[in-house]
């Protein structure tokens, strides 16, 4: 299995959660990760397992709480507007404490939007996105090889912590081709799913669910989950650094938008310029401790997203007054440039006093 | 990818080595005409011919809304080390296949790049600086002689290969199975006589 294949990344990612195991997929088709579904339900039946494209991601997102109440592992992929439908049952899950992965191949909004790449779902990616106090573990993978690398990932993020996993994927990634390498990695130790309704023969009956009404049990709910996100905040962390210590300029970017920032510094640095990038692979939990250690030397922090600004909020909190935090992006589908980043980077080095 | 990899499972330092070496060798290229011209055909058979031959590479066509007679773009970086953007907005190459994508694309072409045009389709003169290498093929008008009009994206990319020298037009004749789906197999021939007579196209055209 470790041959070069060429594929593109809605493809790859559903190989790959094949591969990781998938019991189950539902969906529902949405520019432009309609290469998800389609996979699946070729390749699906031949593992004799479950495809089923349901009537909307409504239904798509409640029999992926169903199905994962079972104890298999399941999935569904959507885009923005249709991860905006899957708020409720996300929120759900998270009450009901079911492992889960959900994939979202973020395109231009607000609303139907457009079909072009973006990162506008931030926000509802890393605060929960549906009602209550919860949050998920949010994965963005930059390349399509990372893509492969993080499904089974995700799956045993979402068993071992019984939580929904999203992988925050964009037009670029998901549509986009580059050689893949299937390696079959060990999975992680995982608890047994003692909670699974897989019929109560012989032992006590299991119940799922996210209603409780008896005086303060979803208060301590609560502070049950909280305690299961502090452990998350605390193991789960992933980043990547590159050439942070000398630089007088940090990036901060993830996803495709990482991939454009990397050109930009490459060619900043061959101008001299003193420039590195820090990548978040988990955007919940957020690297802050990385960033807040790099704001400790007097740097100027750069963060480009496709969008208006949001993963700037984390990075500011994260810096904490430390350093000055300063913002490119382009929204609704619109793509910054390698050449309109560097020059940001130039503007940097020259009247920064005057920019931030 | 290395097989380096952080306690948590992930691929760590990926793109530690793109320290960029300033002579490693980058190829970064635009394939651009209207839906039904096999733009995006012709891409991957230049991503999978890149790959087939070792190197890293990228492969982003324009997606969605494209029809026949609508737009079409791939993107395609070819690179010895691992590729930071896969959006290419200066290549180094251009194919451009009709009129519209050589006005949207000519102008963007690195100093002394390469300019591959369809001049079946193109009468007019580009309007780039001295610096570029024009190469214009008339591309449909050896398909049609082939007998498959069709293949007019085969001619132009055997054409680029040939002017380029990255690969071998043979080379990608070769990868054409791994991207044509198997009911497609019986246009394998008539597909690498196309790459064939462009690369010799070009080569006459020295």
């Amino acid at each position: 299995m470790n041959e070069r294949i060429l594929m593109c990344g809605n493809e790859a990612l559903a190989e790959a959660a094949i591969i990781a195991g998938l019991d189950a997929y539902f969906g529902y088709p949405i520019t432009p990760q309609n290469e998800v579904p389609e996979y699946m339900s070729k390749r699906m039946p031949e593992e004799g397992r479950v495809f089923l494209q349901s009537e909307s991601e409504l239904a798509s997102i409640n029999m992926v709480f169903g199905a994962a109440a079972t104890g298999k592992r399941v999935m569904t992929s959507s885009s923005s507007p249709g991860i905006s439908l899957m708020q409720e049952g996300i929120s759900y899950l998270a009450g009901a404490e079911l492992p889960a992965v959900i994939v979202n191949v973020m395109r231009g909004g607000p609303g139907l939007g457009n079909i072009a790449p973006s990162q506008g779902d931030y926000f509802q990616a890393t605060r929960g996105g549906g009602h209550g106090d919860y949050r998920t573990i949010v994965l963005a993978p930059s390349s399509v090889q990372e893509l492969v690398d993080c499904m089974p990932l995700a799956f045993d993020l979402a068993d071992q912590y019984r939580t929904p996993v999203l992988v925050l994927a964009d037009g670029i990634l998901g549509q986009m081709m580059e050689p893949v390498v299937f390696n079959k990695k060990p999975r992680r130790k995982l608890p047994p799913k003692d909670w699974a309704l897989t019929g109560a023969d012989n032992r006590k009956q299991n119940i799922v669910r996210s209603l409780w009404l008896k005086e303060g049990v979803v208060e301590q709910h609560n502070y049950d989950l909280q305690a299961v996100y502090k452990e998350i905040e605390k193991n789960e962390i992933l980043c990547e650094q590159y050439e942070v210590d000398d630089a007088e300029i940090v990036v901060v970017a993830y996803g495709i938008a990482a991939r454009i920032v990397r050109g930009a510094v490459n060619k900043a640095r061959q101008e001299g310029i003193k420039v590195g990038w820090i990548r978040p692979i988990t955007l919940w939990p957020f690297p802050t401790e990385q960033i807040n250690k790099a704001a400790d030397n007097f740097k100027i922090f750069l963060t480009v997203e496709l969008s208006c600004g949001q993963m700037v909020e984390d990075v500011k909190l994260a810096v904490a007054g430390k350093a000055p935090v300063v913002f490119y992006g382009r929204a609704g589908g619109g793509v910054p440039t390698v050449e309109q980043v560097l020059e940001k980077i130039r503007q940097l080095t020259l009247r920064p006093e005057n920019i931030i | 990818m290395d097989g380096k990899r952080n306690d948590k499972g992930l691929p760590i330092g990926t793109f530690e080595r793109l320290k960029v070496a300033q002579n490693s060798f980058c190829e970064e290229l635009i394939i651009a005409g209207f839906g039904g011209q096999g733009i995006i055909l012709a891409g991957r058979l230049l991503a999978q011919t890149a790959m087939n031959a070792g190197k890293e590479v990228t492969f982003m066509p324009s997606y969605g809304a494209e029809v026949r007679g609508g737009t079409a773009n791939s993107m395609i970086v070819i690179s010895d080390e691992p590729i930071a953007s896969p959006l290419v907005s200066r290549p180094d190459s251009l194919i451009a296949m009709n009129k519209a994508s050589l006005n949207k694309f000519a102008p963007c072409i690195k100093t002394g790049g390469l300019l591959i045009m369809n001049s079946s389709l193109i009468d007019s003169k580009p309007n780039v600086d001295q610096s570029i290498d024009i190469l214009a093929v008339p591309a449909d008008d050896i398909a049609v002689e082939l007998g498959s009009q069709k293949s007019a994206n085969m001619v132009v990319l055997g054409a680029y290969l040939q002017r380029r020298g990255l690969f071998r037009a043979d080379d990608a004749a070769k990868s054409l199975p791994d991207i044509l789906a198997k009911r497609y197999h019986k246009t394998l021939n008539i597909n690498a006589e196309a790459l064939q007579h462009g690369a010799e196209f070009a080569k006459r055209s020295v």
